[in-house]
């Protein structure tokens, strides 16, 4: 079932307007030089950090998708007939959505990386960062989606919720894409971790406390 | 004979209210209950109980492998009917398409069906499910006279190859039922 549930969440993902998220992203990284003007040195200090910010954003867009239609539809319910437990299937979505999500947004990094001044060995650390965060930010978007699923104005909430969340994450993930001699990447791959394994439960636990 | 339903003592709060208490249950092979009352009197409830999507807020219950039909479809809109039932445990599909006259709508994508015939698909999930215990929330609601005859020939054929039925419906239905009235 679980394999099933992942492969489901990649189809609907792909059908389901995957790009949007990333021509997103690419839209935040271009606006952030007319923002800040075209001062190249001043760009590339702030670039690491403006990538971090079009990538949490972007990774808002989807959470309205993620898991309240399921949970509309009885299809969470009859999950749980079939004897799935809330936790896999919030493991099963966080996967399947990283895969809609992630390795998108690293591709378009590579363009992002340009638009806000990043040079090359910038760009490797920019993508060695977002690689290591996206995972965490794919399990935010479902844990946030399952806090979320059923209430009105679930959309602004869920960027309420998740922003105060994705801190810890923003500040180790955007200074590893700065200094490589520091030991942000390793604090950054202690929260992506930490929320990846967190998230299922909490996920399970929201869908179980939506029923009643 | 073991029960594939057994509830003893059963209590249930929603909302600050008590739905029933001290409910005793239990279905047997062959056997089919069907829960009546009043609008609010916890029909739906009951079965959401059943299912295990609802604890008891006192009791114990115990039940075997069960499929439940209620409002939510739970079939992906965008595929067509046969895959879409195909997500799930489904080792009886095609008798179960065939009982509810989908068998020309397998190529149908989800979404374009009518509202009648999205009933008989959610009841096709239930019994292609081949699970022994059946929960129905409103079998017939939206069902014509064709569906509704579909509907209790399967029960039939359920409860003849030992399976059991727990149906809360304001309307009448087909076959031999032993009522369960809530509230009141």
């Amino acid at each position: 079932m679980i394999g099933r549930l992942i492969t489901r969440e990649v189809r609907r993902g792909l059908s389901g307007g995957a790009w949007l998220p990333i021509a997103f992203f690419l839209l935040v990284a271009t606006i952030v030089p007319f923002a800040v003007g075209p001062d190249a040195r001043l760009l590339s200090r702030i670039g690491g950090g403006a990538l971090w910010i079009a990538a949490l954003t972007a990774a808002l867009l989807p959470v309205e998708r993620l898991v309240e239609p399921d949970r509309a539809d009885g299809l969470l319910d009859q999950l749980a007939l079939s004897g799935t437990a809330e936790e896999a299937v919030g493991a099963a979505k966080i996967i399947g959505h990283w895969l809609t999500f992630g390795p998108l947004l690293l591709l378009a990094a590579v363009p992002g990386s340009f638009l806000v001044g990043l040079d090359s060995p910038a760009l490797a650390r920019s993508l060695l960062s977002l690689a290591i965060g996206t995972p965490a930010l794919a399990a935010l978007a479902v844990m946030v989606a399952s806090l979320t699923a059923g209430l009105p104005r679930a959309g602004a909430l869920a960027g309420l919720l998740m922003m105060p969340l994705a801190v810890p994450l923003v500040i180790f993930g955007a200074a590893a894409t700065g200094d490589s001699e520091s030991a942000a990447l390793k604090l950054e791959a202690a929260v992506a971790l930490f929320l990846v394994a967190g998230s299922p439960f909490v996920t399970g636990a929201a869908i179980r406390a939506a029923r009643t | 004979m073991s029960l594939l339903l057994k509830g003893e003592r059963l209590a249930l709060v929603r909302g600050g209210r008590l739905l029933f208490e001290g409910l005793d249950l239990g279905l047997g092979a062959g056997e089919a209950v069907h829960v009546v009352g009043p609008n609010g009197s916890g029909k739906s409830s009951l079965i959401r109980l059943v299912a295990g999507l609802l604890r008891p807020s006192a009791g114990r219950i115990e039940r075997a492998d069960a499929a439940l039909a209620d409002e939510g479809l739970a079939l992906d809109r965008e595929l067509p009917l046969g895959r879409a039932l195909s997500f799930w445990n489904a080792p009886q599909l095609g008798a179960a398409m065939a009982a509810f006259a989908l068998d020309g709508l397998a190529g149908v994508p989800v979404r374009l069906l009518s509202t009648g015939q999205a009933k008989r698909a959610r009841l096709a999930r239930v019994m292609a499910s081949g699970a022994r215990l059946w929960l129905l929330d409103e079998p017939l609601n939206g069902l014509d006279r064709a569906g509704a005859t579909a509907l209790n020939a399967a029960i039939a054929e359920h409860r003849q190859q030992g399976g059991a039925v727990l149906a809360a419906s304001h309307l009448p239905l087909g076959g031999e039922w032993r009522e369960l009235e809530l509230g009141g």
